[in-house]
């Protein structure tokens, strides 16, 4: 965990993102999913923050919120801007946030359809320095020459087209391509998902290399927990909307204070026959956000709920130094998490 | 032992597309035996669902089977029948396909039809395979549906594949596949579009479901978790060879392999340290055009032998009890 005093890159508060439902031939609004429904979270310079959750969380909306690739509905995202200024990046107006993009940069899932098949490595990593009219022609092509061999690429193929690239080489083109401005802050969503094993681990260390390299600071958006578990200062497990926990890596996985995180862990497959036992199943389905519970909105999944979580909802709250949970019987419960 | 039911020996099954030879699947040996469950694993490219396809000969155009033969067995003192001699779409073949072996897709939602009711579908299968009427065909497509646990089967019944979320479609797969009651299974990535808790339900469906049928069940991935967890034999396939196969336990604790040592020391565990690097396996796969000659790891692999490992191609040889591996350190041709 970083030490106390450090600087805080991005401070998220009250984060919500509703979409209308529309329905009938005037569009009329029905309902309205509650994909982000109060989120606030920061993220540390230097740090790796991982969102974790299923299908359906709000992760991914929580990533592009920040981004503003989405416009959020309420909340504030401050972002202390290079220039030392902390900036709003909710409130601010599209040509306000033009200059805050080359801060913030994004890695995405798939390699084969985040790059454009008719450009070359050199269009596609010098795009942004094009776009932020960085440099000259002759300038660009040395930080092309530079970004590849960062990441690992022989500069050599620069004049080649992204189909001659395997996936995990693609996933290089698009980490020096998100690197090309020096920014402070990547999002990365899913980036290995979408890999082979074997690759997998070679993007996983490059990643973890650059941060060590270039002092990057990384909000992770996965599903899968054995990785999270090995790229993350800090978990946060994201359920239908919220936030249920928020704790350092390794108090989050050996123990977990939500029931929540308990189940998920619990369903990740061990990767050693020996290990094979009975098994802690979680029942049903994720709750659905345009309709979700009432009270907490795992309690209908819940082997521990009682009475009090069908009606009240609980908040977020420090129950360790720096371990946050979001659940009634936080302080009675003994859960099982995994040991190292 | 019981005799394996299904017998799959030196499959070679090559694509010819215009630009060259595929060799998808490159002599594969595998042995299926009653109410256990065979894993095969391995990367992209590696033919784990070629030979699935190939097994149930709904290989596609340009490929086909070269040689090598499938054997199925229905029962002990029965000599079997060779599927790689059937016709692919003659009567034999298409009873064989859902009575005999039935597969479950890796996407639940772009199998099955979207304009008929998820109970339409299984209906239309058990009068194909098992002649009854309609009302006792909707009684066993309900009875399915109970079967694999989906809430409410008799309203369910007459849902569409977009009314149901992703883990209740592949029940609802399952279910068709089992509706039949075939003796063999073939899951290719049954759970892979699937969010963990949903996983590991599906799993636990699976192995209660094998248990109470006695089906065997052929579960390809590339998920080493879900074979520690599923799997009572291992094959381990790489560019279409099986490099390695044998009991679950050996695999995970005693791979001989370089690949298969390689592949579990990178795959990513969830007990593994904090913030730490994983060893890597270099390079990538190569491209089924750029097929390395001899062992097709040999480019990647941390134990090349040059002058052998390119140009031998390495025999499966014994290195343990039912334990098989392809590799040169453990014998082979004299170079």
């Amino acid at each position: 965990m970083s030490p106390p005093g450090a600087v805080r890159l991005l401070d998220v508060q009250g984060l919500r993102k509703h979409f209308p439902i529309r329905k009938g031939f005037l569009r009329r609004q029905v309902g309205v999913v509650r994909a982000v429904d109060d989120v606030s979270f920061h993220v540390e310079k230097g740090e790796t923050l991982s969102l974790v959750g299923e299908s359906g969380c709000g992760k991914t909306t929580t990533s592009r919120c920040i981004l503003r690739a989405l416009t959020p509905t309420e909340g504030r995202i401050l972002f202390h801007a290079a220039s030392g200024q902390v900036l709003d990046v909710a409130a601010l107006s599209k040509r306000e946030l033009q200059p805050l993009r080359r801060q913030m940069q994004m890695i995405f899932q798939d390699p084969f359809s985040s790059l454009n098949p008719r450009r070359t490595l050199l269009d596609i990593v010098a795009e942004p320095l094009v776009a932020n009219g960085v440099g000259n022609r002759e300038e660009r092509l040395a930080r092309v020459v530079e970004l590849l061999r960062l990441v690992g690429l022989r500069p050599e193929y620069m004049r080649r087209y992204p189909h001659a690239f395997s996936g995990g080489q693609r996933q290089r083109v698009g980490i020096a391509r998100a690197l090309a401005l020096n920014p402070s802050l990547v999002v990365a969503d899913e980036p290995v998902s979408a890999l082979d094993v074997s690759v997998q681990a070679q993007i996983l260390n490059l990643m973890q290399d650059l941060q060590a390299q270039l002092g990057l600071t990384y909000l992770f958006v996965a599903h899968d927990l054995s990785v999270v578990r090995l790229v993350s200062d800090r978990v946060a497990v994201m359920y239908v909307g919220r936030i249920v926990e928020l704790a350092p890596t390794e108090a989050i996985f050996a123990t977990p204070l939500h029931p929540y995180t308990e189940a998920l862990l619990a369903a990740v497959p061990k990767p050693d026959p020996r290990l094979r036992g009975e098994r802690l199943l979680l029942e049903g389905e994720v709750a659905d956000p345009s309709n979700p519970p009432p009270g907490c909105h795992f309690h209908p999944r819940c082997r521990y709920a009682t009475e009090q979580c069908r009606t009240e909802t609980p908040s977020l709250q420090e129950i360790t130094p720096g371990h946050a949970v979001s659940c009634h019987r936080a302080r009675e419960l003994s859960l099982r998490g995994v040991a190292e | 032992m019981n005799r394996p039911i299904l017998e799959v020996r030196d499959l070679r099954t090559y694509f010819f597309p215009e630009e060259g030879t595929v060799r998808a699947v490159d002599g594969a040996h595998l042995d299926v035996y009653p109410r256990r469950t065979l894993g095969i694993v391995g990367e992209s490219g590696c033919g784990k669902s070629v030979t699935a396809r190939s097994i149930l000969r709904i290989v596609e155009r340009p490929g086909r089977i070269v040689s090598g033969s499938i054997l199925l067995r229905r029962d002990n003192a029965d000599a079997g029948v060779d599927l790689t001699q059937l016709t692919p779409d003659g009567r034999e073949m298409r009873h064989i396909r859902g009575e005999d072996i039935a597969l479950i897709f890796q996407e639940p939602m772009t199998s099955f039809s979207p304009v008929h009711t998820i109970g339409s579908q299984i209906v239309e299968t058990v009068r194909l395979h098992q002649g009854v009427g309609k009302r006792q065909a909707r009684e066993r497509a309900v009875e399915a549906l109970r079967l694999v646990g989906v809430p409410s089967p008799e309203r369910r019944v007459d849902e569409y594949a977009f009314q149901l979320s992703g883990g209740l479609r592949q029940r609802a797969m399952i279910a068709l596949a089992l509706s039949c009651s075939p003796r063999i299974l073939i899951a290719d990535e049954p759970t892979t579009a699937l969010d963990v808790t949903t996983q590991a339900q599906i799993l636990a469906l699976l192995a209660d479901l094998q248990r109470r049928e006695g089906m065997a069940i052929i579960l390809i991935t590339h998920n080493l978790g879900v074979v520690a967890e599923m799997c009572d034999e291992v094959a381990v396939m790489y560019l279409g060879r099986v490099v390695e196969q044998g009991p679950v336990d050996t695999i995970f604790h005693d791979p001989k392999h370089p690949y298969t040592r390689a592949l579990l020391r990178s795959m990513p565990s969830i007990k593994a340290r904090v913030r730490s690097r994983l060893p890597v396996i270099e390079g990538s796969i190569p491209h089924p055009y750029n097929r390395p000659p001899g062992c097709p790891f040999h480019p990647r692999c941390p134990e090349f032998m040059p002058g052998r490992c390119d140009q031998i191609e390495p025999p499966s040889l014994a290195v343990g009890d039912g334990h098989d591996a392809a590799c040169l350190l453990y014998g082979g041709p004299a170079g």
